[in-house]
């Protein structure tokens, strides 16, 4: 746990480093909180430190949320995307695109975002029902992540213009360059209320892994956990994903990746998890930006180009352990 | 009176009477074995006990308080469940599977203590498993895991133990040190509540017997007033064994009956 978060703030260290322009990063800092903050202050804190904020705000919720997740429904192929909340919090951007309310106001992304995270999970819980087992949330869930993307593949079909598709396409490509503080702000309050949420179920988590009779002899309320668990991953990746876009494999790869760690034990695995997805991604977003191509590669892209044949070593690796 | 009952319980699962009126007591200090054909109702019975399903009517009392009032935090540590071919879903380590069994004396900002390691440490030490404290749970044989389930039970340090089949997969020593600890458990003021199959054991080790059959509760009694050759009989359909011996008197289940209907 110490170790990884040395490893999270070395990172962030270096990602503030990290950039077309190179900056010497002690004299920068002491500019930067001047009088005189000069340009390369002002692109060390208008440009360099909320993108590294973002990093760690989104990549330890999706940490955070896929630990969550995987222990609630006991499924280690659970990820933020399986409760349907990025699809649905990418529907509302691209919608907003769509309309052209975004290029108007800039805001109007990162809040439609949220509303559409937000109507997931009341669809979830609704179609899910009070008392759902874990085959069922899953099974909800496919069916809200698969509406939605019927939804934006709707909207990308009927687009006015290229333009709007190509905007869009990019958009749900996931990426944290051109953010500011303003994007910080508004992300923060509900990631932090959904932090909260799911670092404090890891008790029931380890209970659930005797099956849901012993975790409710227990003493353990599943509807509420369960319920507690949906709402924490909705609020901090749907403020996720409203800011940065659709970020895939993190909040799956990581989970399985620290769980030897901490002795298989979900409880345990939430903010291992969470710093994990902080430090991933921050090293994800130095190396989109630090890779010699002409358009800054995607987030997302980059993610899933690492991730998924991690992914499958991984899988490889453990697979008796799995079975 | 007794000191865990049911009163009319009534419950239907998908319309059909799984446990029909059903007027169940045990007193402290007893091993109740709950005995009955496959489908009898002996697991629905055991999870009404347990708060874990609220009988559609009727009610579940623990010493004259309706299990309902009794606040959730309180019944989780006087009541626990162990269910039959119970997951684990995780290749968790053994000692700290069983320190599981503690989660009802701690808080979101209480860990677990000294107390909690003691109690996990003699549970452990009870059912026989603390050489295997640093293994992991999917690597041990079936009868080591059963013994470690039981040990996380036991770590609760609960008045009622309601165990589902707990001898189920175990070697015959293993199922007489099972049996002999329940019986241990029941001596300090305790009640435990086993669903079984092994007639002979249960003859031998409960201090009570309760057959059910089809949802009712058939016979209840002393083990030699219930497991007598004419109710095993009816309810089972097979021929008995029964002999006293100078160590004491035992029952086998020796001979289905319709196979003797198609020999003669």
């Amino acid at each position: 746990m110490v170790t990884l978060s040395v490893v999270v703030l070395v990172l962030f260290i270096a990602s503030l480093a990290t950039g077309h322009v190179s900056l010497p990063l002690i004299k920068t800092l002491m500019a930067a909180f001047g009088d005189d903050p000069g340009m390369l202050g002002l692109i060390l804190v208008e440009i360099r430190l909320p993108r590294a904020l973002l990093a760690i705000i989104v990549g330890g919720s999706l940490g955070l949320a896929g630990a969550a997740l995987q222990g609630l429904l006991r499924n280690p192929l659970a990820d933020p995307g399986v409760i349907g909340v990025s699809s649905s919090a990418g529907l509302g951007a691209v919608l907003v695109i769509y309309f052209g309310i975004a290029a108007e106001w800039e805001l109007a992304v990162p809040i439609a975002a949220m509303t559409g995270a937000a109507i997931a999970v009341a669809l979830l819980l609704g179609l899910a029902g009070r008392d759902a087992g874990p085959l069922t949330l899953i099974l909800a869930g496919v069916a809200v992540n698969a509406f939605a993307g019927a939804l934006i593949s709707l909207a990308l079909n009927l687009a006015p213009s290229p333009y709007a598709v190509f905007e869009a396409v990019f958009w749900l490509l996931g990426s944290l360059a051109d953010r500011g503080f303003t994007h910080v702000w508004i992300s923060l309050p509900l990631t932090l209320v959904g932090w909260i949420l799911l670092a404090t179920v890891a008790r029931p988590l380890n209970a659930l892994s005797l099956g849901d009779d012993v975790a409710r002899s227990l003493g353990f309320n599943l509807s509420r956990v369960r319920g507690q668990i949906v709402l924490g991953a909705a609020c901090c990746v749907g403020a996720g994903v409203a800011v940065s876009g659709a970020i895939g494999f993190v909040g799956l790869v990581v989970p399985h990746l620290l769980r030897p760690f901490v002795g298989h034990e979900p409880g345990r695995l939430l903010i291992a998890s969470g710093l994990g997805g902080a430090a991933l991604l921050l090293a994800a977003d130095m190396t989109a930006r630090l890779l010699p191509v002409m358009h800054e590669l995607r987030l997302g892209v980059v993610t899933a180009l690492i991730g998924a044949p991690f992914f499958l070593h991984l899988i490889v690796r453990t697979r008796r352990a799995l079975i | 009176m007794s000191d865990l009952a049911t009163k009319g319980v009534t419950v239907s699962l998908g319309g059909r009477k799984v446990l029909d009126d059903v007027d169940f007591g045990a007193k402290r200090g007893d091993v109740v074995g709950l005995i009955g054909p496959n489908g009898a109702g002996k697991t629905t019975l055991l999870r009404v006990l347990s708060g874990l399903m609220a009988p559609n009517q009727g009610t579940v009392t623990l010493e004259g308080i309706e299990l309902e009032s009794i606040p959730r935090a309180s019944r989780s540590r006087r009541i626990t469940y162990l269910p039959a071919d119970a997951p684990v879903h995780w290749p968790l380590r053994v000692d700290r599977l069983v320190a599981l069994g503690r989660l009802p004396y701690t808080g979101l900002w209480r860990g677990l203590d000294d107390i909690d390691t003691e109690m996990t440490e003699s549970a452990m030490a009870r059912t026989d498993v603390l050489d295997l404290s640093d293994r992991v749970i999917s690597s041990l044989s079936s009868g080591e895991r059963a013994r470690v389930l039981i040990a996380r039970a036991l770590a609760v340090e609960p008045e009622v133990l309601l165990a589902d089949e707990p001898v189920s997969s175990l070697d015959p020593y293993h199922q007489l040190q099972v049996m002999e600890l329940l019986q241990d458990v029941a001596t300090d003021n305790r009640i435990v509540v086993a669903v079984l199959h092994d007639l002979t054991l249960a003859a031998r080790f409960c201090d009570r017997i309760v057959l059910i059959d089809d949802g009712c509760i058939a016979h209840h009694g002393l083990p030699e007033a219930v497991l007598t050759s004419d109710i095993v009989r009816g309810v089972y359909g097979v021929e008995t064994i029964t002999a006293s011996t100078s160590a004491g008197d035992f029952v086998v289940p020796w001979r289905r009956i319709d196979s003797v209907d198609q020999s003669s």
